[in-house]
């Protein structure tokens, strides 16, 4: 596909906020992942003449990073911490059962291609263990059950809510473009924080 | 008596606590008018004084490395957090951000202000969009209220600061590796010296220092050196967030003076999972040597864990109960330091190869005594022979799981697998979910 003026207008203003254009890599791929759904060969050229860099150079980073895809992910890329926390209090259980019932495996896309599936690395939320994400929003303590009702809704179009993140859960391709640094002007929705996280406080202010 | 003392997580409980306007009514953004009114090396004096110390793994002490910025040298130097938060078990710096993101902003330009910096960049792992967007907006505000941008609250300080997501590398949690990332390039650690103080981002002078290092520093500014050095232990001054996660029936984030116990954060919190008991723990995240209940009383501050045999790491206290078999964690961090190896040096990337192998071996009851010896030989050949700690990490659960549970990886040999039911260290396993 070719980029329209407006995308390449969008990605010029990504370069222009670093110092040197060579920074803007990174957000150029997220950016390439938010219009194409991954990292396309087209991207790739398209990023190199923008920076003046080879195409070998912006695949090596490419393929440096595990959030820059070289195939399609579902519209809702589901990743479960299996980690040894999380893999010890149920992410393990959740994985094996989400992978049965969407019957994918690791790197899986249903042939909806509604849902991918991945097994995740600590992704910082251990006080919610088992940790889910899709999207890259927070599924905090979930069990077998509510993963699965989870990427069921997500293949119905109508995916339940994130714990911690905006009321409705964006698209794959939404999403990586705030990963962009591309403003959805949804960072007042949901919680402030969750229990755990307020846990400390609570109990400094006498809570039981 | 509560020995909780919440100064970052104060405002948390405010359902506007990441808005400009929640903040400021907390009273935010008064330390920086007052910074701003300092000369820069008072304010590296005062952070030098507190005692602050690295609060993302190293313990380095905040106001020498900002000390070590040259002056008067007409370079441009470069202030950046490392906000790539994903150290096994850590979990402190992301609630921070997503409750209250202004606070590091505040601290950003007090440092940056300190070390003479008109750029500065916070690098976020990209794994947390929410937390993005909740940065991004508080940039925004912050350049839309006059605290970004060109002289800034008047007076004559200019300061551009740039949000960098990531994309899925915890080596870029290491400063150099952030670093070539930011340029650009596969997030690779840099052979030292020279250090980023002298040769950083684009070779100029860069301070790099973690989210939570920073967002102490506008209280430290407001409250002053007395206030900051009255909380903690002798070398280990003020606060700091725990991270307490896992077989216990309550997790979540506790600020604390540093020196507290686990087991008083266990008292606080409402103890280790009803009907089970402690077995082993990390005390700051899976880099760090695990600890047993042997170590309920060690001071959580640098000198006491250190002294106990581990280190303070990111403070994650991972804690698991006698439900958890200690191979099969120990093979899980072991994969996902195999995982994580950026490649670079020879003994880490083949090194945590062979771990993996010889562990999964192990696990499944295959294989014999030998290997464990095996093991530590392994473990002494990528220790310190690699750019980074990544290979340093790599070794800690594992040398420390045989200091203390050899027998158990004995008892899977003899059993010819693993002796424990991982349904039951889950859980969801006493309500039947699976």
């Amino acid at each position: 596909m070719a980029y329209t003026n407006e995308q390449i207008a969008v990605m010029d203003s990504i370069i222009a906020r670093y110092p040197r254009k060579r920074s803007a890599i990174m957000p150029l791929l997220h950016f390439v992942q938010s219009i194409e759904g991954y990292v396309t060969n087209e991207g790739i050229e398209l990023i190199g003449q923008k920076l003046e860099l080879a195409t070998a150079e912006v695949t090596a980073v490419s393929t440096f990073y595990t959030q820059y895809k070289s195939k399609p992910v579902g519209d809702y890329h589901v990743g479960i911490c299996t980690n040894t926390l999380c893999a010890v209090m149920g992410g393990d259980a959740i994985f094996d059962a989400v992978k049965e019932h969407l019957r994918i495996e690791n790197d899986g896309v249903t042939p909806d291609g509604k849902v991918s599936l991945e097994h995740i690395e600590c992704n910082a939320a251990c006080d919610y263990a088992p940790v889910v994400m899709v999207n890259w929003e927070f599924y905090d303590n979930q069990t077998v059950q509510s993963t699965k009702d989870l990427v069921d809704s997500a293949r119905a179009g109508n995916p339940i809510p994130p714990t911690r993140g905006p009321k409705t859960l964006r698209t794959w391709k939404q999403n990586s473009a705030v990963l962009a640094g591309i403003s959805d002007g949804l960072a007042n929705e949901g919680v402030q924080a969750g229990e755990p996280t307020l846990l400390g406080l609570k109990k400094a202010k006498g809570g039981a | 008596m509560s020995k909780l003392t919440p100064v970052l997580s104060a405002n948390w409980d405010q359902a506007d606590s990441f808005t400009i306007e929640g903040y400021k009514r907390s009273g935010g953004y008064t330390a920086v008018g007052k910074a701003l009114a300092m000369k820069p090396d008072e304010v590296i004096q005062m952070v030098k004084d507190s005692g602050l110390r690295g609060r993302g793994g190293a313990g380095f002490p905040t106001g020498n490395k900002w000390g070590f910025i040259p002056q008067g040298d007409n370079k441009e130097h470069y202030f950046v957090v490392n906000a790539d938060e994903s150290e096994p078990g850590t979990c402190k710096d992301t609630p921070l951000m997503m409750a209250n993101p202004h606070v590091l902003i505040e601290g950003v330009i007090i440092g940056s202000y300190a070390i003479r910096a008109n750029y500065a960049f916070i690098y976020i792992r990209g794994e947390v969009t929410h937390v993005v967007r909740r940065v991004q907006q508080a940039i925004a505000d912050a350049y839309k209220a006059g605290l970004l941008g060109k002289n800034i609250l008047g007076k004559g300080f200019d300061l551009e600061l740039v949000l960098h997501v990531g994309a899925g590398a915890y080596i870029c949690g290491e400063e150099t590796a952030l670093l070539d990332s930011l340029e650009g390039f596969r997030g690779q650690p840099r052979l030292r010296p020279p250090f980023p103080a002298i040769a950083g981002l684009y070779a100029k002078p860069t301070v790099v220092n973690n989210v939570e290092s920073v967002a102490s520093v506008p209280a430290i500014i407001n409250n002053g050196v007395a206030w900051f050095t009255a909380m903690g232990t002798e070398k280990s001054k003020g606060f700091t967030l725990y991270s307490l996660s896992g077989h216990v029936n309550n997790p979540g984030q506790f600020e604390a003076p540093l020196g507290i116990t686990l087991r008083q954060l266990l008292e606080i919190s409402g103890g280790i999972r009803s009907g089970h008991k402690l077995k082993f723990w990390t005390p700051g995240g899976s880099s760090t040597p695990i600890f047993t209940d042997a170590h309920l009383d060690v001071p959580l501050d640098y000198e006491g864990v250190s002294a106990a045999g581990s280190m303070l790491g990111t403070k994650a206290l991972q804690i698991f109960d006698e439900t958890t078999c200690v191979v099969r964690a120990v093979l899980r961090w072991t994969e996902f330091y195999k995982h994580e190896s950026c490649g670079k040096c020879t003994p880490c990337r083949e090194g945590t190869w062979w771990l993996v192998q010889v562990l999964k071996d192990l696990e499944a009851g295959k294989g014999s005594a030998a290997d464990l010896d095996k093991l530590l030989d392994l473990c002494d050949n990528i220790m310190g022979r690699s750019f980074c700690a990544l290979a340093d990490g790599a070794a800690s659960p594992i040398i420390s799981s045989l200091q203390y549970f050899r027998q158990e990886y004995l008892d899977h040999l003899s059993a010819g697998s693993c002796p424990f039911d991982p349904a039951a260290a889950t859980l969801f396993e006493s309500a039947g979910v699976r």
